[in-house]
């Protein structure tokens, strides 16, 4: 029983913590790449107004473009030539569009993120831990940050953000700036647009051409639905084995105390050939003994239960999890137990109801 | 036998009982025992002389080849099992060799298995055990643990069982067979009083001596039964 709760529960435990991870943010999320695997299209890059196209979509609350530059992209506090070349390519910079910043849900600690009206200006937003290592306690003072040279002016820092949380470890700059100093994307593009909820198939299926209505199949759209679904038939298939584990956790239990009944029947042979002279039918036995396994079962279920959700919370403590554990199973284990007790007790009790009262006269 | 058939406990006529199998046993021949009211009767015989099988017969516990048997003015032949076992627990009170006493259970609840199986209230069941047990003067050792008692008062304690169910006869089976001489002695002296009490008993033993308790002694070999003597002149 304490096998049955504790494996019932830690697959509960485990599902709901994968559900947790995936659910709130992946229904409402669709990422769109250019198509780079067939040889036969050229690379096409994302429209100047993709970001309005895709915006003016029915279900979409925001689309943002987002790539990041070369690796080989100086970023400095210091004005040149002091900045030195040490600070090579150790913070990576990311061209953002405007509307990246509500598509991936960012919170801002200072400042402000940009929005269009800043999106041709020299300005960036930094994460927070690249802001410590920038020395910059506060944007206040509009600190400038140099990238190959060119200087920005922060603007804001970032202290968490739902999606693509790349850009709380790199210095965001817009995207026409950046295409500007740094020309066309490389590696490409993505797109990122945040819909409402259940929105996210239809809009992934309307978004490539939408952004590109001659040719759709340069982009591709995924919603992370499709990645959900492969996820809920493999934890399916994982309950399914648990499940299983659980069931011949059950039977041998289920045989232990049958055996036990057994055991015991036999042990008291003489017992049952006095309560038969003293008057008791054989139903009266056979009662007596389903009773007792029943009995056992339900004690088996109540202490199953009680150690199966120690384990449950042991191993969540563990894994730093939170345990989760279906009501019903708690419920329901004693009942289970009763129940297997007295399928278990069935036989031996038979055998009991047949000992006859002679027995008690024998040894 | 001269009594009438209403005074008679048990009336076996032309009993016998054979065990099939080649070749067949006969373990009882055929023959007749009256038990009246009030007797004391012992049955000795040497071991696989059939004294089982007529313990078994008078106990309801396996029926006859052949012959009826009359228990308190009723013909058991024709009932079925349940109807056996009723009569069984209410008019016969068994006494065990090795007692047979649930080790775990106070000496109270012990005797009041004897009316578990009857619908009779709890409150009368517990008066009709402490006074079985106060019969059998083990009134001071109600709560005691039978693992806690001598032999003799097991035995004492078992007897009380016996009599709980107030039954219209007492059927030992050596019940002295595992009790030390003085304790045997001892246990003797309550059965002869339970039987001055007008308590029928019927004691099976392969010890002479014992025998010579009974006011009524039957021998059996090799399945034949004869009585041997007949001592009457006891208080009743």
């Amino acid at each position: 029983m304490a096998a049955f709760v504790a494996v019932l529960g830690i697959t509960t435990t485990a599902n709901s913590q994968i559900d947790s991870r995936f659910d709130a943010l992946s229904s409402t999320q669709v990422i769109v790449e250019q198509q780079t695997d067939d040889p036969f299209l050229d690379a096409a890059d994302f429209p100047d107004d993709a970001e309005a196209r895709i915006t003016g979509l029915a279900g979409v609350r925001a689309a943002g473009l987002h790539w990041a530059l070369g690796a080989n992209t100086r970023v400095s506090a210091q004005p040149p030539p002091a900045g030195g070349r040490d600070a090579v390519g150790t913070i990576s910079v990311m061209a953002v569009s405007p509307g990246f910043w509500s598509a991936t849900g960012v919170s801002v600690k200072a400042g402000r993120t940009f929005d269009a009206a800043l999106a041709d200006d020299r300005v960036a937003v930094v994460g927070e831990g690249i802001a410590d290592q920038l020395g910059m306690a506060d944007v206040g003072g509009q600190p400038a940050v140099f990238i190959d040279d060119v200087p920005f002016t922060v603007i804001g820092v970032l202290r968490s953000a739902d999606r693509v949380p790349d850009s709380l470890l790199s210095v965001s700059i817009p995207a026409n700036v950046a295409a500007r100093y740094w020309g066309r994307p490389d590696p490409p593009a993505r797109m990122i647009i945040a819909t409402d909820v259940g929105a996210a198939r239809t809009v992934a299926d309307q978004t490539p051409v939408a952004l590109s209505a001659a040719d759709p199949d340069h982009f591709k759209a995924t919603t992370a639905v499709e990645a959900r679904a492969l996820r809920d038939s493999v934890s399916s298939d994982l309950g399914v084995l648990f499940l299983v584990l659980a069931i011949i956790c059950l039977v041998i239990g289920a045989v232990g105390i049958a055996n036990t009944t057994l055991v015991a029947v036999l042990e008291r042979v003489s017992e049952i050939g006095l309560r038969r002279s003293l008057g008791a039918l054989p139903r009266h036995i056979g009662a007596q003994f389903l009773m007792e396994s029943t009995a056992l079962g339900a004690i088996g279920g109540l202490v199953g239960t009680s150690v199966g959700t120690w384990c449950i919370v042991g191993v969540s403590l563990a894994k730093s999890w939170t345990a989760t554990l279906t009501p019903w199973t708690v419920v329901a284990a004693p009942f289970i137990g009763a129940g297997l007790g007295l399928l278990a007790g069935l036989y031996p009790s038979l055998r009991a109801s047949r000992i006859e009262p002679i027995e008690a006269f024998r040894r | 036998m001269s009594s009438s058939a209403d005074d008679a406990v048990v009336q076996l006529t032309g009993v016998a009982r054979t065990y099939e199998g080649f070749p067949p046993v006969e373990a009882l021949k055929p023959c007749d025992l009256t038990i009246e009211r009030g007797d004391f009767l012992t049955v000795v015989g040497p071991s696989g002389s059939g004294k089982s099988t007529l313990l078994n017969l008078i106990g309801l516990l396996d029926r006859p080849t052949s012959g009826s048997y009359v228990l308190d003015g009723v013909d058991v032949g024709p009932l079925d099992e349940r109807q056996r076992t009723a009569i069984r627990g209410h008019r016969i009170g068994f006494v065990f060799q090795t007692f047979q006493l649930l080790p775990h259970r106070p000496a109270l609840e012990n005797v009041m298995m004897a009316t578990l199986y009857r619908a009779s209230a709890r409150g009368d069941r517990l008066a009709s055990a402490r006074e079985a047990l106060h019969g059998v003067g083990l009134a001071h050792r109600i709560g005691a643990l039978p693992s806690r008692m001598s032999g003799g008062e097991r035995q004492r304690v078992a007897i009380a069982r016996a009599l709980a169910g107030n039954p219209s006869l007492l059927l030992c089976d050596e019940p002295t067979g595992n009790l030390d001489s003085a304790t045997a002695e001892s246990v003797l002296d309550l059965f002869s009083q339970l039987n001055a009490h007008g308590i029928t008993i019927v004691l099976i033993t392969h010890d002479g001596e014992v025998a010579a308790r009974g006011n009524r002694t039957v021998d059996i070999r090799d399945g034949r039964l004869t009585e041997l003597s007949r001592r009457d002149g006891r208080a009743s």
